[in-house]
């Protein structure tokens, strides 16, 4: 492994900066196991939900014809319910049986509260002049509606998608007509989870001035003193009063992974922007 | 005078009158013999004043089906050698008078453009049917007719469209040409061989109410249930607009009906009639995978209704008579049950009365999506201008790396 380096940027270039953790390594492996399969579950459903769109039957021809793809639908859907029963478990180990503090509630929690609300407003409020610019907490709002919009899109698009790969055993307790309404859900919320992750998550959390071109923290797993200071003001403040700050100093990300991280987030990038630009040629056609 | 002398004078009389008899003989015209001809005409380098070949192999013109016959019983014109420069052109209704008269009739009657030899080949190398040197044998009668209804074929200056190509790579085409079944459809199965007649025409076998009968000529059982069927009885009474076979399997690219192809084709040929139907079809997921290509396990219309005996719901001998569904999903769902089977193959999620479940569903799923999408991007794009308005405020021109 190479040296650990330091990344000179920020305001005093030159000067040795201090990088914090910010998601461990199992947070870091299941946001890519989650942006692969996604990726994977969007490429492989749109060419279904838009079967008629020109580029539909080309695509369903290149993954191996109109019985793999739904054999990859279907690949990549196993993947994320694993990955997503052992977070539940992670969330069930910490909250119950390390009785971790403040998973549920308080201001590292993603749980909404209060907060959330007055920074919304006063977020729209600064957007438009009218107030400063809020200071954030460790999950800023729309940290957390990404992460619950994702939770609850995992339950709506992962039950329906059971419901009709075993329907007849999911016919056993549904009544007929829900049959018909999982299509309808599935294909819905599929393309809401698209067209908000490939458009809105892209340009919040990667695109956004402030993290252009690429917020790495996911990838590497820390981030700058100064940009932990700047983006989630209030986390660093807290820390800084109660002296647990130097408890959160991990190693400057080495150059391989910043490259390499680059080049995963890249790729992942362009082929959500490839997939928005088919959707909305489709949409709207 | 002695006997001897009488008995030798006899013989000298008639030794005498039987010289003059075969001299006679020789001499008198008579019936050209076909070896006669051949003494000229066999020879392959023989051609008229205008340079064409007037050479004929007597060799296949003996094994032919005219090979008893001499040349003049065609040729009525020549009555011995040497014969006139110009002959005329022999016409075969003098023996064959029914089939000219059925020619006469048909498509086909113009007989400068259509001789008899166009279909049957070389005048002097005429087979029977059943023989296969017969243009007319069934392994070779697409080809015949293909010499004119193909590409750049004569049949192109009528309008007609090239049909050869897309006959001889159908299923029955290739029965034909790779297995040699001579019981698989050619052309004159459908059309007839001498009184062919326009498609328009009632009495033509290819007339559309006619087709169920024709195709039928063969393919017996399947006629039997079509006529069963809605289609079949609304033909029969006379509604042209119900499908006959070739609506379906179309006329000569007839396919393998299992073959991918052909299942992605005809789901919008039931849908130029069934519109809604095909319309709600086309939203659910058997449409929306068997779009994707020749997916052979989405259910398409006929796996459902049936393909020739298509029934009313209310028949009992439906498939899709509720009595009967759950054999009918059962085949490709296994585990099937009542509830399984209450799913709507064409519910309309736009329809508040028929489906109000899943309108409502639609519904919010629609106004999630809306709203959602709604927010974020206004809240997103004010984000953007905001944050950038910052930067180069505080961090001059171009604004810095970050903020």
């Amino acid at each position: 492994m190479p040296e650990p380096q330091t990344v000179n940027s920020g305001p005093n270039p030159g000067a040795q900066e201090k990088f914090y953790v910010r998601f461990t390594r199992e947070q870091r492996y299941m946001h890519a196991v989650l942006f692969t399969t996604f990726l994977g579950l969007a490429a492989t459903g749109l060419p279904m939900r838009f079967s008629e769109s020109f580029w539909a039957r080309k695509f369903a021809t290149g993954v191996g014809g109109f019985g793999s793809i739904l054999f990859l639908h279907k690949f990549f859907a196993v993947v994320l319910t694993i990955a997503f029963l052992i977070h539940l478990k992670d969330i069930f180990q910490r909250a119950i049986i390390n009785r971790e503090k403040g998973i549920f509630w308080g201001p590292t929690s993603m749980v909404a509260n209060w907060k959330d609300v007055k920074d919304i407003v006063g977020h729209m409020r600064w957007f438009l002049g009218l107030g400063p610019k809020p200071k954030f907490d460790r999950y800023a709002y729309w940290e957390k509606f990404d992460y619950w919009a994702v939770f609850w899109g995992m339950i709506v698009i992962g039950f329906s998608g059971y419901a009709m790969w075993f329907a007849p055993f999911f016919a056993h307790f549904l009544p007929g007509w829900a049959l018909n309404a999982v299509l309808v859900i599935h294909s819905e919320e599929a393309l809401l989870a698209v067209l908000f992750i490939f458009s809105i998550h892209f340009v919040n959390t990667h695109l956004r001035p402030d993290s252009f071109p690429m917020d790495m923290v996911i990838f590497t797993g820390v981030e700058s003193d100064h940009e932990f200071e700047e983006k989630r003001t209030l986390e660093y403040q807290r820390n800084q009063a109660q002296g647990t700050l130097e408890k959160k100093v991990g190693i400057a990300p080495p150059l391989w992974l910043l490259n390499f991280s680059k080049v995963v987030g890249f790729t992942a990038i362009f082929i959500g922007l490839t997939l928005l630009v088919l959707t909305l040629t489709a949409y709207f056609s | 005078m002695n006997e001897a002398v009488r008995k030798n004078a006899i013989l000298i009389i008639r030794s005498l009158a039987l010289a003059t008899g075969l001299a006679v003989l020789a001499l008198a015209p008579r019936t050209l013999r076909a070896q006669d001809c051949l003494t000229c005409h066999g020879d392959s380098s023989m051609t008229d004043s205008n340079g064409h070949s007037i050479f004929v192999d007597g060799k296949h013109f003996g094994d032919s089906i005219h090979g008893s016959l001499q040349c003049a019983n065609c040729h009525a014109d020549i009555k011995g050698y040497p014969h006139p420069d110009k002959v005329a052109p022999v016409d075969c209704k003098t023996c064959h008078a029914d089939q000219a008269t059925q020619l006469g009739g048909s498509v086909h009657a113009d007989s400068k453009e259509h001789p008899c030899t166009s279909c049957h080949g070389n005048a002097h190398e005429i087979f029977p049917k059943t023989d296969a040197r017969s243009a007319v044998y069934p392994l070779n009668v697409p080809k015949t007719c293909g010499q004119c209804h193909s590409n750049n074929g004569m049949a192109g200056k009528h309008g007609l469209a090239s049909v050869y190509p897309n006959y001889i790579d159908s299923i029955h085409g290739f029965a034909l040409s790779k297995e040699g079944l001579l019981v698989a459809a050619n052309c004159q199965s459908c059309h007839g061989s001498h009184h062919i007649l326009s498609h328009t025409d009632p009495a033509s076998p290819t007339y559309k109410s006619n087709i169920p009968q024709t195709c039928g000529n063969c393919h017996a059982k399947i006629n039997d249930e079509y006529q069963a069927g809605v289609h079949g009885q609304a033909i029969a009474k006379g509604d042209l607009k119900a499908p006959v076979c070739s609506d379906c399997h179309t006329a000569h690219a007839i396919l393998q009906p299992t073959e991918s192809a052909f299942r992605m084709q005809s789901t919008p040929i039931c849908g130029n009639c069934h519109k809604d139907k095909f319309s709600t079809y086309r939203d659910t997921f058997h449409s929306q995978l068997g779009s994707l290509g020749g997916y052979v396990e989405t259910a398409r219309c006929w796996d459902c209704h049936g393909a020739h005996d298509v029934r009313p719901t209310s028949d009992p001998a439906s498939p899709v008579n509720p009595a009967n569904l759950i054999a009918t999903c059962g085949r490709c769902h296994a585990g099937a049950n009542a509830s399984f089977v209450k799913y709507q193959p064409h519910a309309n999620a736009r329809d508040r009365k028929l489906n109000p479940g899943l309108y409502f569903v639609r519904l919010f799923m629609n106004l999630l999506l809306a709203s959602v999408l709604t927010f974020f991007l206004l809240h997103t794009i004010l984000w953007l201008i905001r944050s950038r308005y910052q930067q180069v405020k505080t961090k001059g021109d171009n604004g810095g790396k970050h903020a």
